[in-house]
């Protein structure tokens, strides 16, 4: 019954230079229902939203929303039609009260005097329809994120809107109140509402949803009733695998791992909030995956052992020794390396040289008075632009004016020079091109004949079936199993990333 | 004129010292004259360096804490704080050497204060410094017991006044400084490490830099060069003001190394520039005088320089005059 859609879109496209973020994606939305909008990263679910919300104009495609066709061009139109968006980061100012924060922009008033009396009365209105007990006048900083989190929920919730879309809200929140959070997105669903629920967290997808739309890689994989659809199967339509398929199986040299000595050991490693209490193992010369969806807590496990966020339990054992990791220089000086996933904020230099930001840790490892001369690091740039093929003007251009791939090549270069026995790569061939790709691959695997131990992690299954030779998958911020490298098939692989036994 | 010449950092205070310099030679022929007398040099431009000598030196230790994003606004109360330290210490009859030695450390030890409450507290560095430039005018004042303190010591004068082998001592002690901290910086790591901290903290901890420790290090430094000002500014005037001292200074040592081409946003830093945009304050303040403009309306000319140059090292800027000047080319073409 395609009429009983509150939302209905059909044939969205949306082109970025380059790239087609989406192509021709239908999605709709019935009243008084929850549909979860699932897919890994690049899939197009922000995309879709800001399109949807009048962020991004769109290429092409329908509009419809209560029957009546929309063309949203920004999100106060898009509001003023009925939909309300709340986003992952809450854009309140924590400075002002909780009042202001739902009035703000809108403030109710004549002649450029607010009236504060109205200010007052229509945040407690807004509070009451959620059933959020809450002194208006509080400072909003002062609240916890979770009520933090209802306040943008009341302001977004202007009494015509039809349709709310909340991205990826219980990131930050624990269970007790991702469970609030969840009977609000009820009480809502009750008076009619239709709600879009972006998330990464499938338990959560199966608590609250009625029915789910997958993408992939800016295509509609498929709507889905929420009750009808295995959590197995839901993830392959997430990844692009069939279940049953153990085509991906292939044959990873079986290295003499028993005899290789571990080179770093975790037992009980923790922090609150980002990983449960976690033991690994990782050996020289060999590939370590670090699996799981997104959110599941695998970078949050690099950080940790990288020094980068601090361990609340646990051990860390380097060669045997036990150390305490207080910053990544630590790590650096115990031969470990880390290449982040976020090239731009944790990565590069941007306006300082590819001479430069190459040489920077081996630097910082030597120390200040060590000074690599001129010629030594003229030296490492030459080596490592030949080697890993960088495609630069020269080594003194700005880091910024390069591809993706290459910036990631000279990162890698970055932590090469240290010379490191260990190195965490995460996800390191994201949005770079495919010659690159397969690059960092087969650096990836001279690496290991190098006897480096590697630590890789990544989203894209295959990639991760490619080069390791035993992969630990975590969920939910759990490490959830480990697979050795005789099972290792796509299909155990996403079995494991999906959990749940409800299948 | 080479490209790379115009794109030089230097290029734009080094033409707005140029403009300023024909300026005033037009009105006054005798602008550029030195003399020597009594074995001495003589002359405005002169006067300009043993003047701006000052200001040069606290755009030194200025530009490399704005290269790590931040600034240090308590330079100028430092200076009353070291001028202060200065007259007692020789008033109590100790040495010259021991005097600057007392100076500097007081001065290091205010950026001490400065570098850990940006660095480990984690203020921002407008309101850590803030704290210091307010508070430090009251420790000077306490210092000195509320009076102007007067100094006779022959050497102290030297120092801002004197000359050595013809040429003004302040200016040369300076200059030297500018060398020493230029090779420094730029032989060894640290230069990258500022550069490094200032364009991408997280990435550089990330790296495995010590980041808290090397921004700690700017301000130091910066307050050291404080500290040395202070010295030069009692010994100039033969006195310790704590309320006039330093007045202003570290908006005089900003715009100099702002207009010399380090951006306030940190990363890339340019000494010489600092110091070409010092001697080009100094110069724009003495041209005032020189023009008989009265020094109640002296700020106005000192806030149009300033805009004009920072507008010209403006790349949108600089794209659209070149826009004008092809669109007016073809038209006449």
């Amino acid at each position: 019954m395609p009429d009983s859609a509150l939302l209905r879109l059909r044939g969205v496209t949306k082109r970025f230079p380059g790239v087609i973020a989406l192509s021709g994606v239908d999605f709709s939305v019935r009243a008084g229902e929850v549909h979860a909008l699932l897919g890994e990263n690049g899939a197009g679910k922000s995309t879709l939203i800001k399109v949807l919300t009048g962020v991004h104009p769109p290429d092409a495609g329908e509009f419809v929303l209560d029957g009546r066709p929309i063309s949203a061009r920004s999100p106060k139109e898009a509001e003023a039609a009925g939909i309300s968006t709340v986003y992952q980061e809450v854009n309140l100012i924590p400075g002002l009260s909780v009042a202001e924060n739902i009035a703000l922009g809108r403030q109710p008033g004549r002649f450029g005097f607010v009236d504060w009396r109205a200010v007052r009365r229509h945040a407690r209105e807004a509070l009451a329809r959620l059933e959020i007990e809450c002194d208006v006048d509080a400072e909003l900083g002062s609240l916890s994120v979770a009520l933090q989190q209802m306040v943008a929920i009341a302001r977004a919730l202007d009494l015509r809107a039809r349709l709310l879309i909340l991205d990826e809200p219980t990131a930050s929140l624990d269970e007790k109140e991702v469970a609030e959070l969840f009977s609000v997105m009820r009480r809502l669903r009750g008076e009619g509402l239709g709600l879009i629920f972006v998330t990464h967290f499938l338990d959560q997808v199966y608590a609250i949803s009625d029915r789910i739309t997958v993408l992939r890689n800016g295509q509609l994989v498929g709507e889905y009733v929420t009750a009808e659809l295995p959590r197995l199967k839901l993830v392959g339509h997430m990844l692009g695998r069939e279940v049953h398929d153990e085509a991906g199986r292939v044959d990873v040299t079986p290295v003499a791992r028993e005899a290789a000595a571990p080179l770093l050991e975790a037992r009980g490693l923790a922090r609150r909030g980002a990983v449960h209490p976690l033991d690994l193992t990782l050996r020289r010369g060999e590939v370590t995956g670090l699996a799981g969806l997104l959110g599941s807590g695998r970078t949050e496990t690099a950080r940790l052992l990288f020094g980068i966020d601090a361990a609340d339990a646990g051990e860390i054992r380097v060669r045997g020794d036990r150390v305490s990791l207080g910053a990544p220089r630590d790590a650096v000086r115990l031969g470990l390396a880390f290449c982040s996933e976020d090239r731009k904020i944790e990565g590069i230099l941007p306006n300082l040289s590819v001479r430069e930001n190459l040489i920077l840790a081996l630097q910082a490892k030597r120390g200040v008075w060590r000074t690599l001369a001129r010629a030594e690091q003229d030296k490492l740039c030459e080596h490592y632009i030949a080697a890993l093929r960088i495609k630069t003007p020269g080594p003194e251009t700005p880091i910024r004016n390069l591809s993706g791939g290459n910036q990631q090549k000279v990162l890698l270069a970055r932590w090469l020079a240290t010379q490191p026995e260990l190195i965490i790569l995460d996800e390191p061939t994201r949005g770079i091109d495919v010659g690159a790709k397969a690059e960092i691959e087969q650096l990836v695997a001279k690496l290991r004949a190098d006897g480096l131990a590697v630590l890789l992690i990544s989203s894209e299954i295959e990639e991760i079936v490619r080069n390791c030779s035993r992969v630990l998958v975590m969920r939910e911020r759990r490490l959830e199993a480990e697979v050795a490298a005789d099972n290792l098939t796509t299909g155990r692989l996403m079995r494991a990333m999906a959990g749940g036994h409800r299948e | 004129m080479s490209r790379s010449f115009t794109r030089s950092p230097v290029f734009w205070p080094a033409v707005g010292l140029i403009a300023l310099v024909v300026l005033n030679t037009a009105v006054n022929p005798a602008f550029l004259k030195i003399t020597l007398l009594d074995g001495h040099l003589f002359g405005t431009p002169i006067d300009i360096l043993t003047q701006g000598s000052r200001t040069m030196l606290l755009a030194l230790g200025m530009t490399l804490v704005i290269a790590t994003g931040g600034v240090d606004l308590s330079v100028g109360s430092v200076v009353a704080i070291a001028g202060a330290v200065c007259a007692l210490m020789l008033q109590g009859g100790h040495s010259l050497a021991l005097t600057i030695v007392a100076a500097l450390a007081v001065g290091g030890a205010a950026g001490a204060v400065n570098g850990t409450l940006v660095a480990r507290i984690g203020i921002q560095p407008i309101v850590a410094t803030l704290i210091l430039m307010v508070a430090g005018r009251g420790v000077a004042q306490l210092l000195a017991g509320g009076q102007v303190l007067i100094v006779k010591h022959a050497g102290f004068g030297y120092l801002a006044n004197g000359f050595f082998l013809t040429l003004p001592v302040a200016p040369l002690l300076v200059g030297g400084l500018f060398v020493v901290t230029q090779l420094v910086v730029r032989r060894t790591a640290i230069g990258l490490f500022l550069e490094a901290v200032g364009d991408n903290e997280t990435a550089s901890r990330f790296a495995g830099l010590a980041a808290a420790r090397v921004k700690i290090l700017a301000y130091v430094f910066c307050g050291a060069c404080a500290g040395l000002a202070g010295v030069l500014w009692a010994a100039n005037v033969g006195a310790a003001d704590a309320n006039r001292s330093g007045e202003n200074a570290e908006l005089d040592a900003i715009f100099a190394v702002v207009v010399g081409g380090t951006a306030l946003t940190g990363g890339r830093f340019v000494l010489a520039g600092s110091l070409l945009g010092a001697v080009l304050i100094q110069t724009l303040t003495i041209s005032m005088y020189n023009l008989g403009i009265s020094p109640a309306v002296a700020p106005v000319p000192k806030a149009l320089l300033i805009v004009g140059v920072s507008l010209l090292q403006s790349d949108r800027l600089r794209r659209w005059l070149a826009g004008l000047w092809t669109r007016g080319g073809k038209g006449t073409a």
